[in-house]
């Protein structure tokens, strides 16, 4: 690759339908390669629904590129190896109970594997190293269904990370973490993007939010405001989207939401 | 890291093929004419061709069932996502079933009879029967993008077809004994040829679903996420129901209707190791296996000489076994 793109996911004129309702309208983003963007927004206003959408696993209408490649052109194989998408835990992985963690995180390296081949030390040094991330790595002989749930969730995000994928999609990733895992998760966020990886974070944690380099502000099924996360008009915006029922500060060098 | 995990897998799968093995060599000896028949077949031919024709064949393919129906119900709890799942979800039972009794009203006979034309007419109707109830299924969820719908067809079509079956034998009431034989299962007639289908069948069933269960295992966490892992869901799946179709159809076409088998051979495996499906399903086979020859050789033993119809015995120890399940999983609060 002789030039690195500057956009790491397009959207142009995306809508979805969920059922016979439509809950985004017509959405043109980019989002940064290389940086970390969070989308943020009330309940319902379509910030999941995005995600999937911009991860190909929701049938929609418009345009989504990857790297700048209209995504449909993509084979599901490539994707899954250059996109890692973590969807909201509680959402359906209930039946993996069953499962070792040690095979859930090497679930992740699907993508990389030919079918039915061992896994190889790439493999195996990769799960490590994510299970090592979400320090999960202490349980990797105990089923899924023995966890709690914030232990849960540090499992599905060491196999979201076991891709190792250029692009990460995490929809609600802080679900049921305790503040200090919520802290490694944001370092790990930080140490992706100075790779040189791209980060797109669902958060409804407004500080961890504001942590990020950009922050894309939603309502209603569409974006309503896409800046720098120090940018006043960026929080004005986030004030407005939430009924000016909170206010953004700053408080020893972090930007934070209270409410009013 | 993984070796003790591997080498309790590995004992499991050892254990489960050395008990299977000597309760083979047992069978021999179960029957009307006892061990005798087995100490004398050496040198008496009678006694050789009662062990070599009959026993053997017999047992060898409660264990072949046994196994089918053990990897169909690993395969069907893992593709709908439901540890209750069984292998009879899809209308398989109730269009083999139907199929019988159509072939009885319409030819006569008995399901005993040991006419090999009359067994081959039976038996490929109840795979036939078994197979195109799962076709039914399938045409009217649309195909298998959709759990909830496969599973409504499979409840629907289940329905639909027992109550014609209903109406054929209130129709012609004479069947109503030889298909009562059929719907309770027994391993009695099976001789080497059906032992032969059965295997056959098992092995192409084994390798394919070996090969699919990492789709099984992607699945587990949830189909998005399957998806966003690259993997091809819609030819996968269908070939997983395939898979279900043809190793149902086969063990319930030889054997008839074995309840708890499939049920709850992944159950016994998982409560002693936990694995990826791969495993799960070679160990769930292998275990289907022994359960069904365990309870084929109780049955023959416990009113020894008269016998039990297998298909009772598995159905009053598979029911016992759910509710020490349900009470265990009570007790800690869980849901199944």
């Amino acid at each position: 690759m002789s030039r690195t793109p500057s956009a790491a996911l397009e959207a142009h004129g995306l809508s979805a339908t969920l059922g016979s309702v439509e809950v985004l309208h017509g959405i043109d983003l980019a989002l940064a390669a290389g940086r970390w963007t969070s989308i943020v927004g009330p309940n319902g206003a379509g910030k999941s629904t995005l995600l999937k959408a911009l991860a190909g696993l929701l049938a929609h209408r418009g345009e989504v590129r990857l790297f700048g490649e209209a995504q449909a052109a993509v084979s599901a194989r490539v994707r899954a190896r250059r996109l890692s998408w973590l969807g909201q835990s509680g959402t359906g992985e209930g039946s993996a109970d069953d499962l070792m963690v040690y095979d859930v995180a090497m679930l992740g390296r699907l993508p990389h594997q030919r079918w039915l081949a061992a896994p190889s030390g790439a493999d195996r040094d990769a799960v490590e190293r994510a299970l090592r991330s979400t320090q999960a790595w202490d349980w990797r002989d105990r089923p899924l269904g023995q966890l709690s749930g914030g232990e849960r969730q540090r499992v599905l995000l060491a196999r979201a990370l076991a891709v190792e994928a250029e692009l990460l999609l995490m929809d609600e990733p802080l679900a049921n973490l305790d503040p200090p895992h919520q802290a490694d998760w944001m370092q790990t966020a930080r140490a992706l993007v100075a790779q040189g990886r791209t980060v797109v974070s669902v958060l409804h944690e407004l500080p961890m939010a504001l942590a990020a380099d950009e922050l894309v502000v939603m309502n209603r099924g569409r974006v309503v405001h896409h800046g720098a996360c120090a940018d006043p008009a960026t929080h004005a915006a986030l004030e407005q989207v939430f009924d000016h029922r909170i206010r953004v500060h700053r408080v020893a060098d972090q930007w934070i939401a209270l409410p009013l | 890291m993984h070796s003790a995990h591997l080498r309790r897998v590995l004992l499991l799968g050892a254990g489960l093929l050395v008990l299977g093995a000597a309760l083979l060599l047992f069978g021999l000896g179960i029957g009307s004419t006892g061990f005798q028949s087995l100490l004398s077949a050496r040198h008496d031919p009678v006694a050789l061709q009662i062990v070599w024709d009959i026993r053997l064949p017999r047992t060898l393919g409660a264990w072949l069932a046994g196994a089918l129906l053990g990897l169909a119900g690993a395969v069907a709890q893992g593709l709908f996502r439901n540890p209750l799942a069984d292998p009879y979800l899809l209308g398989s039972a109730s269009g083999a079933s139907l199929a019988v009794a159509l072939a009885l009203m319409l030819f006569g006979g008995s399901v005993t009879s040991t006419q090999w034309v009359m067994r081959l007419g039976l038996t490929g109707a109840a795979f036939v029967g078994a197979v195109a109830a799962v076709l039914l299924t399938l045409t009217l969820a649309r195909g298998v993008q959709q759990t909830l719908r496969l599973l409504l067809a499979g409840v629907i079509v289940g329905v639909v077809l027992g109550a014609a079956k209903d109406l054929i034998t209130i129709a012609s009431a004479d069947i109503l004994q030889a298909l009562q034989g059929f719907v309770l299962g027994s391993t009695g007639l099976v001789g080497w040829a059906a032992c032969a289908v059965m295997a056959a069948v098992g092995a192409v069933c084994l390798l394919l679903a070996w090969a699919l269960a990492p789709v099984l295992d992607g699945l587990a966490l949830g189909e998005a996420t399957a998806r966003s892992l690259g993997l091809p869901l819609g030819g996968m799946r269908a070939a997983l129901v395939a898979v279900l179709a043809l190793a149902t159809g086969a063990a319930v076409a030889q054997t008839g209707l074995i309840a708890f088998v499939g049920l709850a051979a992944p159950h016994l495996v998982r409560s002693v190791v936990k694995t990826t499906h791969a495993r799960l399903i070679v160990l769930s086979a292998l275990m289907g296996g022994l359960l069904l020859m365990a309870a084929d050789l109780l049955a023959r033993w416990l009113i020894a000489p008269q016998e039990l119809p297998v298909g009772v015995l598995t159905a009053v120890l598979g029911g016992s076994y759910l509710l020490w399940l349900m009470h265990r999983r009570g007790a800690k609060g869980g849901g199944l």
